[in-house]
């Protein structure tokens, strides 16, 4: 009996502080959720799908947090969305709106999303992916000719030139193939 | 007969022209007439739409920047890459089905490639040069 006891005080401590490592509000809920998972939540929205993925690719809402996407997603800010007029209609905008607040960085148990969140908990808000600390830290090593250099790339902010996976939300170095780079680790 | 062939030419003429629109477009043209446009020209349109113009970031553009130049055929966004599906109707059965989705890219293309939006001549013109693609 006092064995048991001890043995359900240790796991509650293991738990208590793997769980420290994440929002503590989000605590309870992630211990809970059976959708712990690596990588990115997939796009799972058809307005969001269609709209944002007919000019580029559609990053999921769980690779920026939601004062990112508050920012991004203003009537006024999209009708100049990095130079060029992305302006939706009132409804439309709405869905896409809501379906970022609830999937957005810190609302994932996706693990890529957490670190995002977390890197991403201080300070002004991202507009670009490309400007997540974490993101920019896993990019950190790939030379310049490889991406900004390589006219098949041409931007970071290309996931999809080189993540062969990026639209399932799978980032893994496994899943990664650079145009014109065939053997990156000899180059 | 001259009169014959004259009036076969003519029916010919409509009958092509009537397959050369759909119900989104009729309102569209309808619409824009309203709006103080007066015969629409394909000419005219094709003129505009390759027609280039100065960037923001000083490149030159014109329509044909990201739509290529042939419309039968997939386009590139001239930034992300990202692939536009044919413009011409011919190529494309989706094309010019909905007017919202019409009006939407106009605004927002004419905004990027003209710094303004197009007026309802300039719309119906474009319309009627890519509806004879």
């Amino acid at each position: 009996m006092r064995t048991n006891y001890k043995a359900a005080l240790l796991a509650v401590a293991l738990l208590m502080s793997s769980g420290s490592a994440l929002a503590e509000e989000n605590f309870w809920l992630w211990l809970v959720n059976f959708s712990r998972q690596k990588e990115v939540k997939p796009v799972d929205n058809k307005t969001y799908k269609d709209e944002c993925g007919s000019c580029h690719f559609a990053y999921q809402p769980g690779l920026l947090p939601g004062k990112s996407w508050a920012k991004l997603l203003d009537e006024k800010a999209l009708a100049d969305h990095f130079g060029e007029d992305a302006s939706l209609d009132k409804e439309t905008l709405k869905d896409i709106y809501d379906y970022t607040m609830a999937n957005a960085a810190e609302k994932s148990f996706y693990k890529r999303s957490r670190k995002i969140a977390k890197a991403t908990e201080d300070g002004d808000a991202p507009l670009r992916i490309t400007e997540v600390r974490y993101i920019k830290r896993k990019h950190h090593e790939i030379p310049e000719k490889m991406v900004k250099g390589n006219k098949d790339v041409k931007s970071p902010a290309f996931c999809n030139a080189c993540h062969t996976k990026a639209e399932e939300g799978i980032f893994d170095e496994d899943t990664v193939d650079i145009p014109n780079f065939p053997n990156r680790d000899h180059d | 007969m001259k009169l014959h062939k004259i009036l076969m030419a003519a029916s010919m003429l409509f009958a092509t022209s009537a397959a050369l629109a759909t119900p989104a477009t009729d309102e569209l043209f309808a619409r824009y007439k309203s709006e103080g446009a007066t015969g629409f020209d394909a000419a005219r349109g094709g003129q505009n739409w390759s027609k280039e113009t100065r960037g923001e970031d000083g490149q030159m553009m014109s329509c044909a920047s990201c739509h290529g130049k042939d419309l039968s055929k997939e386009g590139h966004h001239h930034k992300t890459n990202k692939v536009i599906q044919p413009m011409a109707p011919s190529a494309n059965k989706e094309r010019f089905t909905d007017v919202k989705k019409i009006e939407k890219w106009f605004k927002r293309n004419c905004n990027d490639v003209l710094a303004r939006e197009c007026t309802a001549q300039e719309k119906g013109d474009f319309l009627k040069y890519l509806l004879s693609k």
